[in-house]
């Protein structure tokens, strides 16, 4: 596929134009195939075991509520250092996700503990404010002390086919993240077909995304395996063009135990084992890690759990 | 001789309001009560336990928030319902062994059975609640409330000894997952469609058929129900059972010897029900 001298040095309009459309088309059905047989993959007890604590590893704690309180946010730090206090031998999760203003109370409640900190930022989940606004909401987050920002692309300059704005903002973005590491929601939801993904992914990483994520969770279809699928086709053949790693992080609509090690089948078979990390494959989600543990203690007790036995969040 | 096809029934297992197979695949062979093929039924996984434990869960919070007078109206509308497929029931329990004479009886007094309960629901709260006196300025009552899930491993008569232990674990707002008799499982299955059909929404009666000895400890264990009635549990596998309830406290019914014609009485809805006191403050 793309080989580094196609890409465009420069964010010129007309040079990304004609790189990301001369990027190959996605055969939508061949993706939905290729997703729904992975999908049918049977993975059973250890592998199942192991399975199950890399997915909660990989897990983004997310809480994203106008109603959030700094005791919300501090009860899911708890929980995402120890998902289930009864069993010392479950992974932390890999991050909590929180709004900028609750940043520092999450950074309060986890210092020391080895779980990052991500913040949205840019406007979250529209992205409609002026750069100027989407920046600082950028360097506060930072300066609270996030070791992760997820900002979202301005999907409307994206589907008006105006690259160079959307590049542009996310590059400034990644300047003003400074040591932090950026994720780019390109908000899969709205952007139609599954050759905008294919574009929006290759546009987002090459303006310095450390990390591609799905969706906001706040628009329905939210992460779908297709669209994950692409995206990590795109990590997987960016490396292969530059050199760099990119991470993928779905978002929204994982539920179920068996919804992650999907992703983890989808993982494994399309961008490769090197992406089997939470440094490079993040599960943006809350609902899921209560179903893992669920799962993980009928693995080691032999007998069906229920939801009394885990927190309400 | 006529030409049509021979449709013939494919007996399935009753979760969250749906008709399906075993997730398994498994059947088994039903014979009639000469030992002759009757019908191929479902066999049903520990998964579909699971699944039966889920929607049965799912369920209850709906179910026990209707009204206790909205329960009786769709019991009593399981009686009619049952009432206008007398004819069917009588041709199933008649390939169980029965005579037609019985048989007719006995799908008879399950209508009655049905009818019985349906009265009971709205009575249930004034019998076995209270209002305490209590020396202080206190408003204090007492009152009956559903237990949750209830598994019940039902007994072998197939049809009134089903009925009589299925209506009194909903009547108040519980729902129940039921092993059907493994031995004459096809009026249970025929009863599913009824209340497929009795506003009965969804998930509150779970109904499975399958070989119990190896169903039953995976209820019996499950976390996420509340109580097990072992009427129907083989009597060398129920102690076993009754230890793997206690992991989680359910309630455990463990009666024997019930003659299902009787007049029940209330022992079997109060087995499924707890006790709330609430202290009111009254005065200045």
């Amino acid at each position: 596929m793309a080989d580094p001298t196609t890409l465009p040095k420069k964010t010129d309009q007309q040079g990304l134009r004609a790189f990301l459309h001369g990027l190959p088309a996605v055969d939508q059905t061949g993706a939905q195939e290729r997703a729904a047989r992975l999908a049918s993959r049977s993975i059973k007890t250890s592998a199942k075991a192991a399975a199950i604590d890399l997915a909660i590893s990989m897990v983004d704690l997310t809480t994203l509520e106008g109603a959030d309180t700094p005791g919300k946010v501090r009860a899911m730090c708890a929980k995402a250092v120890r998902p289930d206090p009864a069993v010392p031998s479950v992974p932390a999760v890999a991050a909590v996700c929180v709004y900028p203003d609750m940043v520092d109370v999450a950074v309060d409640a986890l210092r020391g503990t080895g779980v990052g900190v991500a913040s949205v930022a840019t406007a979250f989940p529209s992205g409609r404010a002026p750069l100027e606004a989407k920046l600082a909401d950028t360097r506060a987050a930072v300066a609270a002390g996030a070791a992760e920002i997820d900002m979202v692309i301005d999907r409307g300059a994206f589907l008006s086919g105006d690259y160079a704005k959307v590049s542009d903002e996310i590059a400034a973005v990644k300047r003003a993240c400074g040591p932090a590491h950026l994720k780019v929601i390109l908000e899969t939801g709205e952007l139609a077909t599954l050759d905008n993904v294919r574009r929006a992914s290759w546009l987002a990483m090459r303006a310095g995304a450390d990390f591609i994520k799905t969706s906001t969770g706040k628009i329905s279809p939210a992460a779908t395996l297709p669209v994950t699928l692409v995206m990590l086709e795109a990590v997987r053949d960016y490396r292969a063009a530059t050199g760099r790693q990119v991470g993928v992080k779905p978002a929204g609509g994982i539920r179920t135990t068996k919804d992650a090690i999907k992703y983890l089948v989808l993982v494994n078979e399309t961008a490769g084992a090197d992406w089997l990390s939470p440094d490079w494959f993040r599960l943006g989600a809350s609902s899921v890690l209560n179903d893992l543990l669920m799962q993980r203690r009928k693995l080691s007790t032999g007998v069906y759990s229920g939801p009394d036995y885990f927190t309400l969040d | 001789m006529s030409d049509r096809l021979t449709v013939r029934k494919t007996y399935k297992l009753y979760i969250a309001g749906a008709f399906p197979r075993s997730e398994s695949g498994r059947t088994y062979v039903v014979n009639d009560a000469k030992g002759g093929f009757a019908a191929n039924a479902a066999k049903a996984s520990r998964k579909d336990v699971r699944d039966a434990v889920a929607a049965a869960r799912k369920a209850q919070p709906g179910w026990a928030d209707r009204t206790a007078y909205n329960r009786g109206q769709i019991l009593y509308r399981i009686a009619e319902m049952l009432e206008g497929r007398h004819d069917e029931f009588t041709a199933e329990l008649r390939r169980t062994g029965l005579s037609k004479a019985d048989a007719a009886a006995h799908v008879d007094a399950a209508v009655d059975r049905w009818v019985w309960y349906a009265g009971w629901a709205d009575k249930l709260a004034a019998v076995t609640g209270a209002a305490n006196p209590v020396s202080g300025p206190f408003f204090n009552f007492s009152t009956p409330e559903p237990t949750g899930v209830v598994a019940v491993v039902a007994p072998d008569d197939p049809l009134l000894g089903l009925v009589s232990v299925l209506a009194p674990a909903i009547v108040a707002g519980s729902t129940a997952v039921v092993l059907a008799s493994e031995l004459s499982p096809l009026p249970a299955v025929v009863l599913a469609e009824v209340l497929a059909t009795s506003d009965l929404p969804g998930g509150v009666v779970n109904i499975l058929t399958g070989d119990r000895a190896e169903l039953a400890p995976w209820l019996a264990s499950h976390m996420d129900v509340n109580a097990i009635d072992l009427t129907g549990a083989a009597p060398d596998q129920a102690p076993e059972l009754e230890g793997a309830a206690a992991g989680n406290l359910k309630r455990v019914l463990r009666p024997s010897g019930t003659d299902w014609t009787a007049t029940p009485g209330i022992d079997r809805m109060t087995a499924f029900l707890e006790t709330k006191t609430v202290w009111h403050p009254v005065g200045v």
